[in-house]
């Protein structure tokens, strides 16, 4: 048994898969195939990373209803990034019938991170 | 009516009460009871026995009954059937009209129902294995304050498992000791931490001090990592004005969620918590005590699909469900069982985990089921294959005893239930790689690859504890 570490000073985080390493384009694109062929409606938001507690985050266009091709929902998530290169990005999956978010991780972290 | 004239006596309750022809009513209100009745009673007569004490009956004619319209009050024994691979024992189906109860009244449903026909010395045990609400009836009550939906969006917690811990050890931790133990774990990653249930204002912690130190941690380790946190500070209190003085109290500190024992607290008292929560928009966390005293006799009692349903109506946003793992195929259903009952709007009959009738719960919310007790790392693969997204998981030892402390500990489930999380949405299946998910996960988590390494022992592959136990029997 290693020796006792110490936790280090709080990180911050951005809820469901902010503890594990950052998602490779490859991961990233099979959870985004996930929300997809579960018939939840993608989304992508984004926001400045001081105001990342907030709900409400910007919404880039409308959500995606319909769209089950993955390819043109990266499209929308680098498309989104171009144009706020400091923002944190998010993709959000919309389940319309319990009405809540099925889903909903980050893909790009902005500024200096968290 | 068929008795035209009073005639004093005794006569066998199966004249008035057993009524095989009868088509319930969608109105109704259907019970099936395990009945094990005396030696010599003909199971007509004690199932007739159970429907009249507890509906309309008593044991002898009185003039009074003559007075109203019985044929309208009655409840009615309609179907009787054995139980399987236990000919002592046999099933009783009663009907109740909807109007032998109050409306919004479990307290109402449950004097009637598992009343006075519990002592009853006809029969020898009996057990009340599962109750139809009709959907009118469902309708008069108030339900869950929040609900799933409203928990998640609240919350901002998304497309997994929330995850929780129970602080301990449960009693005797001064107030400011015990915030320690909060932020450790909200820290390093945990949704909620809960107090325990028999936490609830004794000399080494009055409630007051240990709500300030507690909101304290939540609101830091909140402000830290960016996340929703909470604690689930439990208003359990011997008089239902100062369960509500502490409820305030948690709401002036801008807590985001209370929690109740609703046996040991009463019913009654848990609605009225409930409609304080929900016009408070305070989250309301149950706990479960005494339910064993109540559900673990097979022959005796209420099972505990019933207690949920009872509690769904009476209100409350998490109750504790059991957790699964480790235990037999049998619970395994009979969990699966009630956790439908808990989350689901409409619930077909399914003899199979124990569900007698279809039960429709209308639009009322759903109830987040807690596993909670003895689970560590290796059992979050099963946990995720088990309970899907809509559950809290708590890990209490699993958390305060890794090697490291609390905050490693909330880290070590956080990342483990993440990447089961990732492994079922890619495919896998998460229950049968447990191993390999976990092994995975751990080479970017020294506080993982700690967890594992202290419960190692703790067999993964989960089949294989169910027949260890499963031969223990």
């Amino acid at each position: 048994m290693p020796e006792i570490q110490p936790y280090k000073a709080t990180e911050r985080r951005a809820e469901t898969f902010s503890y594990l390493p950052p998602l490779s384009p490859e991961r990233i694109r099979r959870q985004i195939q996930y929300v997809v062929s579960q018939g939840w409606d993608p989304s992508v938001e984004h926001t400045e990373p001081e105001k990342a507690f907030s709900h409400y985050w910007y919404l880039w266009k409308l959500p995606f209803f319909g769209e089950t091709s993955v390819e043109r929902v990266i499209a929308e998530l680098e498309a989104c990034h171009r144009a706020n290169p400091g923002h944190h990005v998010r993709i959000v999956g919309y389940d319309t019938y319990a009405q809540t978010q099925a889903a909903a991780f980050i893909v790009y972290r902005g500024g200096r991170g968290l | 009516m068929a008795q035209t004239t009073y005639q004093a006596g005794v006569k066998e309750y199966r004249k008035t009460y057993w009524a095989p022809d009868y088509v319930p009513l969608d109105t109704d209100l259907l019970a099936c009871f395990k009945v094990v009745a005396q030696e010599g009673v003909p199971p007509e007569e004690a199932a007739a026995a159970v429907a009249s004490e507890s509906s309309t009956g008593t044991w002898t004619t009185v003039w009074t009954d003559w007075l109203t319209d019985l044929e309208y009050y009655k409840g009615r024994a309609y179907r009787i059937e054995p139980v399987p691979g236990d000919p002592s024992a046999f099933y009783a189906f009663v009907a109740y009209p909807i109007d032998l109860f109050e409306e919004g009244s479990v307290v109402n449903v449950l004097t009637s129902l598992v009343g006075n026909v519990f002592g009853f010395k006809a029969i020898r045990s009996l057990r009340l294995e599962d109750v139809r609400f009709p959907i009118a009836y469902i309708k008069t009550c108030g339900g869950p304050p929040n609900g799933i939906q409203i928990e998640r969006d609240r919350l901002n917690k998304h497309g997994r498992a929330l995850l929780g811990c129970t602080i301990k050890p449960k009693l005797g931790l001064s107030a400011k000791n015990y915030g320690r133990a909060v932020y450790e774990c909200l820290r390093g990653g945990l949704d909620f931490t809960k107090d325990d249930e028999n936490i609830n204002s004794q000399p080494f912690m009055r409630w007051n001090h240990r709500f300030e130190f507690v909101m304290e941690a939540v609101q830091k380790a909140e402000a830290e990592t960016g996340e929703r946190k909470g604690h689930y500070l439990n208003v359990t209190a011997p008089t239902c004005e100062q369960m509500l003085e502490r409820a305030e109290f948690a709401k002036s500190l801008g807590a985001p969620i209370i929690m109740h024992d609703f046996l040991t607290g009463g019913f009654s008292a848990n609605t009225s918590l409930a409609n304080w929560c929900r016009k408070n928009g305070m989250l309301l966390h149950i706990h479960r005590a005494m339910h064993a005293v109540i559900d673990r006799n097979p022959y005796h009692g209420i099972h505990f699909r019933v207690l949920t349903k009872c509690l769904r109506l009476s209100g409350g946003d998490h109750l504790h469900s059991g957790t699964v793992v480790g235990k037999l195929e049998g619970d395994r259903e009979a969990t699966l069982g009630w956790i439908d009952l808990m989350r689901e709007s409409y619930v077909p009959e399914s003899r199979s985990r124990g569900i007698f009738f279809d039960q429709d719960w209308g639009a009322m919310p759903g109830v987040l089921p807690v596993a909670s007790g003895g689970i560590h790392v290796w059992h979050i693969p099963a946990l995720v294959a088990i309970f899907g997204d809509d559950a809290c998981l708590q890990f209490g030892g699993g958390t305060l005893g890794h090697p490291w402390g609390n905050a490693a500990g909330a880290t070590a489930n956080r990342v483990a239930l993440e990447a089961c999380v990732e492994a079922r949405n890619q495919g896998r299946q998460v229950e049968r790689e447990s191993k390999e998910i976990l092994t995975e996960a751990a080479q970017a988590s020294p506080e993982l690859r700690a967890a594992m390494e202290t419960w190692k022992e703790i067999k993964f592959e989960f089949d294989v504890i169910d027949k260890l136990d499963a031969q223990r029997r």
